[in-house]
Order: structure tokens, then sequence, then C-alpha cells
């Protein structure tokens, strides 16, 4: 229930009196409603929930956290054990 | 996919970890509160390439785990009902009241339908005008706006044959009892990544600052939950104790505020009893007045006398507040299996349970042997 994963908003309508969207996951298309996110737009990125977008997807930390942790010094195979350890 | 295939670079997680390794000195125990991290950790098998120091221990972050006996069984008195079509999420439908689940109820004839989200069973009740659709309103609060939603725009169209029977809980009273209580020894917590996604993390200053405990912003990826698990140690060995954000692509400081808002109003704060750990105070949610002809509760004041029974052999309530480990249970994998839980940890996929069954986490002597440093 808690694993939202990230989709992209392709279409925004209202009904009900709600911001409602359609939401692609990876070719997956879900209506979800967009009430709770009055900025998002087409082509942004948000986390669902039970058919609820809750969160509008940050592009800028999401890069920012990367770029830090790619430039962190060290090697991975410095520790070789680790190999082949991740099942995901 | 965009925002996924990134932060599951295993790679880019081996570095965070080399980095956890060179940073800790010391033993901690860590706890992450939200069980679909719990879930998302041994999936990736995560625990098992931590260094020996760091005990991550899995909290009571299930909604499907803590909805107490009492309300299940309630649930399973108003699905018997020959008027009522009772809706829920499908985890619920396994979860073992005293007597029997909701899928058994559903096996005898009971209308008892899943859905996807609380307006799908709105919409329900305007399609059966003659029944009435009862909605099991559960979950923390990622899930809390979704269904006020549901209850206000019930109200706002004039939908009547509808009532939610509300098994709302809170995050941080819950890691407050956790605290306060003599037999937790956390010395740091992953705070779950989508109640504060809605919430903020503003909440738990207090709570940093009262117990000096560290509190990090998770995400729900290898690489989001490595980070974060840097971040935890690194306070922990430099002696700081501060709310840090490791999933600020999500999370900002004061949440979600159109999310509080209908929360707020259609909510008011409640004690609530978590199943296998007791009343917490003020950990949940029920509906304010104003929505007070919506609660199942008081539409059907038959359920309230029920008084549960829970399985003796069932130690959910310590898995639930890290005291004890899945595979430490004497029924788990033998008598206790997703096939046939006792107990709700091995139900939901965000159970404890039923991710160490899944991910074959059998036995403790596993555990002790995989990684020989
Ligand atoms: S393995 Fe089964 S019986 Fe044991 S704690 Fe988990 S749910 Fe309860």
């Amino acid at each position: 229930m808690c694993l939202g994963i990230p989709g992209k908003v392709i279409e925004i309508y209202q009904a009900n009196d709600m911001k409602m969207g359609k939401v692609d996951f990876g070719g997956v298309i879900k209506e979800t409603c967009l009430e709770f996110l009055p900025d998002i737009q087409v082509g942004d990125y948000t986390i669902i929930h039970v058919g609820f977008g809750i969160s509008q997807l940050d592009e800028e930390e999401a890069q920012r956290t990367l770029e830090m942790l790619r430039e962190m010094e060290m090697l991975a195979d410095e520790l070789p054990e680790l190999d082949g350890g991740l099942q995901t | 996919m965009k925002y996924l295939d990134e932060y599951r670079d295993g790679e880019l997680t081996k570095k965070v970890l080399v980095e956890i390794e060179k940073t800790v000195t010391r033993p901690w125990k860590i706890m992450e509160v939200c069980g679909g991290q719990t879930h998302s950790i041994i999936k990736s098998g995560l625990d098992q390439l931590l260094p020996p120091e760091i005990d991550l221990v899995h909290g009571p972050g299930c909604p499907v785990c803590v909805t107490p006996l009492e309300l299940i069984d309630k649930a399973i008195a108003l699905a018997s009902q020959p008027d009522i079509i009772f809706t829920s999420y499908g985890d619920m439908l396994r979860v073992p009241g005293s007597e029997r689940d909701l899928f058994s109820v559903k096996a005898a004839g009971g209308d008892v339908r899943i859905v996807y989200s609380p307006l799908d069973a709105l919409k329900i009740a305007q399609d059966n005008p003659e029944k009435t659709v009862v909605f099991f309103g559960i979950g923390f609060e990622t899930t809390a706006p979704a269904n006020a939603m549901a209850v206000m725009q019930a109200k706002n169209q004039g939908i009547e044959n509808f009532a939610m029977l509300v098994s709302h809980v809170t995050v941080p009273p819950a890691i407050t009892a956790l605290l306060e209580s003599p037999d937790v020894q956390v010395n740091g917590f992953l705070a779950a990544g989508h109640v504060c996604t809605v919430m903020g993390y503003w909440e738990y200053e207090q709570l940093v600052e009262k117990y000096k405990v560290p509190v990090v912003v998770m995400g729900f990826e290898p690489v989001d939950i490595a980070r974060a698990l840097l971040m935890c140690v690194k306070q922990l060995e430099e002696g700081r104790a501060e709310v840090e954000n490791a999933y600020a692509r999500s999370v900002n400081p004061d949440g979600n505020q159109p999310a509080q808002d209908i929360i707020n109003q259609v909510f008011k704060h409640t004690d609530r009893a978590w199943r296998g750990i007791g009343v917490i105070p003020k950990s949940g949610y029920q509906l304010q007045d104003a929505y007070a002809q919506y609660d199942a509760e008081l539409r059907f004041p038959e359920i309230q006398t029920i008084a549960p029974q829970e399985p003796s052999v069932c130690i959910s309530g310590l898995v639930l507040q890290g005291l004890k480990k899945p595979n430490e249970c004497t029924a788990f994998g033998v008598q206790c299996t997703p096939e046939n839980p006792l107990g709700a940890t091995m139900v939901s996929s965000e159970g404890a349970c039923a991710a160490y069954y899944q991910y074959g986490r059998y036995a403790i002597s596993l555990e002790e042997d995989k990684i020989t440093r």
C-alpha cells in the first residue's frame, strides 16, 4: 500500500469537481485523482497511493542527489565480496 | 523508468555501502519504520550486505499488520450482512480475525469486493443504491487524504448509502511510544518517505530534540535506502541527532498542504489500538462530528460488542516493535505461512514475516553465516 511508484502525468481533466488525470507507469495507464497537486502539469512525475497523487517529483533535487552520490570518491570494487549481492 | 532505474543502480548502491562500512566503528540498532521499506530491504538483500555492526530492525509501519483484531472482527460482522457490500484493499481479505477472515466471508457468499481506491467504493455505492457500501478505511497518513476525500465526496454528492469503517493510524505517536518503551533500544530511525511526503517532517523535530535520536527521511529504492542509512550512521558516529531528508525529490519539510487540509477537515485525532502492540494515545484518526453519519461503527452499533482473542503463538507484536525478527518465531514457516497466516505480519507484502518468508530468510543460523568478512 505504501510502495507508491513514480508515474508520468499524460492527461489532466475535471470530474466531480476534482482534478483528475491519466498517469503512465511504464506503459500501464491509471486514472488518478490529482486534487492534492494543484501545480502539477502534463509531463510531470507523481507518486500515487490508492488512486491519489501525493507528490510532484522534483527533478532538480533528484539530479542533485544522484550527482552527489556519483561524485563520492571511492570505487565500488574496493569491496569485491559485495559483487552480485543485489537482487533487485 | 525515470525516477526508478537510477535508484536501483547496483554499482551506486555498493559505493554508498562502502562508505557506510568506512564510517561505522560501533554497533548501532537502526529501525526502518515503514513496511514498504522493510519489503524493499529484504527483497534487495541490502540487510545482508551491511557491515555486521549495523542491526536493521523492522518497525510497525505496515497498516494491514497493525489494524486491530477488533476491527477485523467488526469488518467480518459487517461483511456478513446481506444488505451490505463490503469494500476493502485486497491485502485485508486474508488477515485472520478471531475465527475467520474476510476471504472466507466472501467464499460463503458475502458481497466482499476488492477496490484499488476509496473512490471505487464510492462508485459502487452509486451503482447499488439499494445496498449500503462499507469501505474499510485503513492505513497511515499516506492513505488518509484519499479516504478523507471519499467521505467528503460522499457528503458533497449526497451519497448516503456509503459508510467507512475507520482504522487510521499515524506514525509519530508510534515512534514516540517505541522511544518511551524501556524494552526498545533503537539508536536511529529511518522515517517513512511517503508518510513524510504527505505530512512533512516538522513533527520529528521535537522528538529528535527530546530523545536525541537521529531521524532520516528515507525513500524506497536501494540507492535511497543505502544513502539514508549512511546519513543515519554518520549522525550516530558524530554524536549528532537531527532530522535529515534523504528523499528530497518527493519530500519537503512541510509536506503536502492540500492533502493535510482535507485530513484535518474530515478526521480528528483519537486513541487507537495497534494490533500486537496495544493502545497508543492520539495515534489514530476518526471522523469529525460533521461526518459522523458516514461512520460505520455508529451506523451499525450492533457490531460494537465483540471481544476478540489473539492466537497465543504469534509474536507479531514483538516483530512490529523491532524486538524480534520474524524467523525467531517458532511458528514461522511451520504453522504460519502466507497461505495459512496466523498473524497479520504474514499476510501483507509489507509485513516483515511475509517479506522474510518470500525472500528466504528462513533460519537464524543462515543469518549468522551469510557474509563472512
Ligand atoms: S511468523 Fe506468523 S505466527 Fe510468527 S510472528 Fe509472524 S505472523 Fe505471527
